[in-house]
């Protein structure tokens, strides 16, 4: 298999063009067994991959497979290569896996679109992207693969295209990501300038010559906004809660097992230029650490289902970055791995809730709907996988895989001495379990299970994606001993600060304990706490937190209005006015010497004899 | 018969050349325009024969022998192109060949 994981990528990608070619002319089924099929023979490649590269172990010796060469000029070459290394491996294998479980599910949840054949063809190509950006051993070829995931991403948040606001969450994704991916260009370019390569070992190794320049900090902090804009952290998360326009399977793949993780796996992979560089560790662990708070406060106020989970996923995201930031690499990829199943799970959950509930999102209008019977009833399976995804997302201790490796991240804050991003990260997790669980509580609690029936067919097309899931939800966190040093031979590890007290040990433990009682006080059908609740939701700020810190109001007003009026200024072209008045002074001149010339000879004897009156006075006078 | 003062010969050249200028301006008719040009001709000629008569030199009559060459070539042309006119145009209304804007 050393030569074969190539194909990990290419499936999907063949499977793309087989669909976007003949999608229009084959049947339902035909579709479904080709969407799926690809991901599942890319899944088995993976597999076997995995089982070989654990099996010829050796120490740090990572597999490099160059498939053709790129370009060359005069000082760059630049290879289609892939790497296989346990950082890749893991992340290839989560991706494949969870995307895998996904497009099953789309199968049954997209049945009846009419374009059934374009979702599979999209989805297979931002799988088959995501797979060439974890895999690929050149930052260009990586970059290549950003970019299309960045595409489908756009295509596939405005897949219902036909609803303007579809069209513009689709839009303003791709634009806000743009800004990220040029500071990420921009880095690119310089790596190749300094180091002469782009192949990311050699790259690697020759940037820590360059120590002392203010170069690795410089390119870090580019890569860094590269990575911001993918993974939607501050200050350009404003796309991601916008993006749940597009269908709940497309969340899913953005929010669990592609887009979003791209930056965490771009810093993860470009360690080397991070570790060089202390000012770039400060930013990333500060830029998670704030958006995991802010992220978790507006996930407090939503009432769209969809965009509570979008808000947690930022805050997740968050604690990935502040875990690469604060040295606890191995913790962040360990915190995604987990991440991409709950996160999959709750997503899938939620999208069995609403098309049971008819397209219906906010949470209160559901609960109304279910006390009332008036809609289909909510599968049991919905209601565990979501109390699963929900509790690990909250990061329940001991039971769930999200408390391992969450507070690993939180305790990796405390040892390395980050005392303010470690309460911010605390604060975090303490508002986790309150926001899943108001969630929950609101859907769920004392509405009532109704029997097992979903209305359409192909029920195991759920039932089994739903049901995986949950159980890797609860069991990845059992298997840490075994991730951390898999992974840390090729992260780098950083040695403790600062000892760890038993109330800093315990404290990520209780806290979600506390938010998820809190909600349950808040929330619950016999809520003692009434009054709390509706200062809460009549509080001033409710409606900037819901409209997540009002960050779109800020850019309207710091960019773009600035940009369209500058757009109004120069949309007369000043500059051309010069050029026009001289055009104007002999349109005028063509006027009045085109309208003299009459042909009648009387007024040109006329004119002559003026002419002649005025010469020869001008002579005799002056 | 007491000579002529300059003056006074001068006012009649002058008063001939604007009679004659007035009449190209305002007849239509083609004949007419040519006449008055003649008039205007002879105007020119007039001064320089006063002037000739003025220094006592025979340079003016010259002159004026120049300008009956050229008018009697003027005429002969310009009769011609009166006769191509009328034939072109049944008329000899000068704004009638106007059509070009020439």
């Amino acid at each position: 298999m050393e030569n074969l994981f190539f194909l990990i990528p290419a499936l999907p990608i063949l499977g793309f063009i087989a669909l976007a070619l003949f999608g229009r002319r084959m049947s339902a089924g035909a579709i479904r067994t080709m969407g799926v099929g690809s991901i599942g023979f890319s899944l088995l490649c993976a597999l076997a991959s995995a089982g070989q590269f654990l099996n010829a172990f050796q120490a740090g010796r990572p597999w490099v497979q160059t498939l053709w060469q790129w370009f060359a000029v005069p000082g760059l070459a630049v290879s289609v290569s892939l790497k296989l290394d346990s950082l890749s491996l893991i992340m290839a294998l989560v991706v494949v896996f969870v995307s895998f479980l996904i497009h099953v599910y789309s199968a049954w949840y997209m049945d009846g679109d009419e374009e059934y054949g374009r979702f599979f063809a999209w989805m297979n190509l931002f799988t088959g992207a995501m797979l060439t950006l974890v895999l690929a051993g050149d930052i260009l070829l990586l970059y290549l693969g950003w970019e299309g995931v960045g595409l489908c991403s756009y295509l596939l948040i405005g897949f219902w295209y036909k609803e303007p606001a579809n069209a513009r969450a689709a839009i303003k994704a791709f634009i806000v990501t743009r800004v990220g991916d040029t500071a990420f260009l921009i880095g690119l370019f310089l790596i190749a300038l300094k180091t002469g390569t782009l192949d990311i070992a050699q790259a690697s190794t020759s940037i820590g010559a360059m120590k002392a320049s203010g170069l690795p900090t410089l390119i870090a902090m580019l890569l860094l906004g590269g990575a911001v804009g993918k993974s939607a952290q501050l200050p350009l998360q404003t796309w991601l809660p916008d993006a749940m326009a597009g269908p709940t399977p497309v969340s899913a793949l953005i929010h669990a097992a592609t887009m979003v993780t791209a930056g965490v796996y771009l810093i993860a992979r470009m360690n080397a230029f991070f570790v060089l560089s202390p000012v770039a560790m400060e930013a990333v662990a500060a830029i998670g650490a704030l958006t995991l708070f802010l992220a978790a406060v507006s996930a407090l106020f939503q009432t769209d289902i969809k965009r509570m989970l979008a808000y947690s996923t930022m805050s997740q995201i968050g604690y990935m970055f502040l875990g690469l930031g604060v040295g606890a690499w191995s913790a962040s990829l360990f915190h995604f791995m987990t991440h991409a199943f709950f996160k999959a799970l709750l997503f899938m959950s939620a999208g069995v809730i609403i098309k049971a509930m008819h397209e219906e999102h906010d949470i209160f209008k559901i609960r109304k709907k279910l006390l009332s019977g008036t809609a289909f009833p909510v599968p049991p399976i919905a209601f565990w996988s979501f109390l699963t995804g929900g509790a690990a997302l909250a990061a329940l201790p001991f039971i769930t895989s999200g408390a391992y490796s969450k507070d690993m991240i939180i305790s990796g804050a405390w040892t390395s001495g980050h005392v303010w991003v470690w309460a911010l990260a605390l604060a975090g997790s303490f508002l986790t379990g309150l926001y899943t669980f108001r969630v929950f509580f609101t859907v769920f609690a004392g509405t009532g299970q109704s029997v097992y029936s979903f209305g359409g067919k192909r029920n195991l097309l759920v039932l089994i994606p739903l049901a995986v899931l949950s159980v890797f939800s609860v069991v990845a966190g059992y298997i840490k001993s075994n991730i951390i040093p898999f992974l840390g031979m090729v992260l780098p590890a950083v040695a403790p600060v600062k000892g760890e007290p038993f109330i800093v040990y315990i404290a990520p433990m209780l806290l979600p304990l506390i938010g998820i009682a809190l909600a349950w006080l808040l929330y619950s059908p016999r809520a003692k706490a009434t009054a709390l609740k509706a200062w809460a939701e009549a509080a001033p700020l409710s409606g900037f937190f819901l409209r997540g810190w009002d960050f779109d109001r800020l850019y309207d007003f710091l960019i773009i209005r600035p940009y369209k009026f500058a757009g109004r200024l120069i949309q007369t072209d000043p500059v051309d006015l010069i050029y026009s008045l001289i055009a104007v002074i002999s349109g005028l001149f063509h006027f009045v010497l085109g309208t003299s010339q009459t042909g009648k000879i009387r007024l040109y004897a006329a004119l002559i004899g003026i002419g002649t009156a005025i010469i020869i006075t001008w002579a005799v006078l002056f | 018969m007491a000579p002529v003062s300059i003056d006074n010969g001068l006012m009649v050249a002058w008063a001939l050349f604007v009679l004659g200028f007035i009449g190209v301006l305002v007849r239509r008719d083609l004949v007419f325009v040519l006449m008055s040009i003649e008039v205007m001709l002879n105007a020119a000629g007039l001064a320089f024969i006063l002037a000739g008569a003025k220094w006592g030199k025979p340079d003016g009559q010259v002159m004026f022998i120049f300008i009956l060459a050229t008018a009697a070539a003027e005429v002969a042309l310009g009769l011609g192109l009166v006769l191509r006119f009328h034939h072109k145009f049944k008329t000899l209304d000068t704004d009638a060949a106007s059509k070009m804007r020439g």
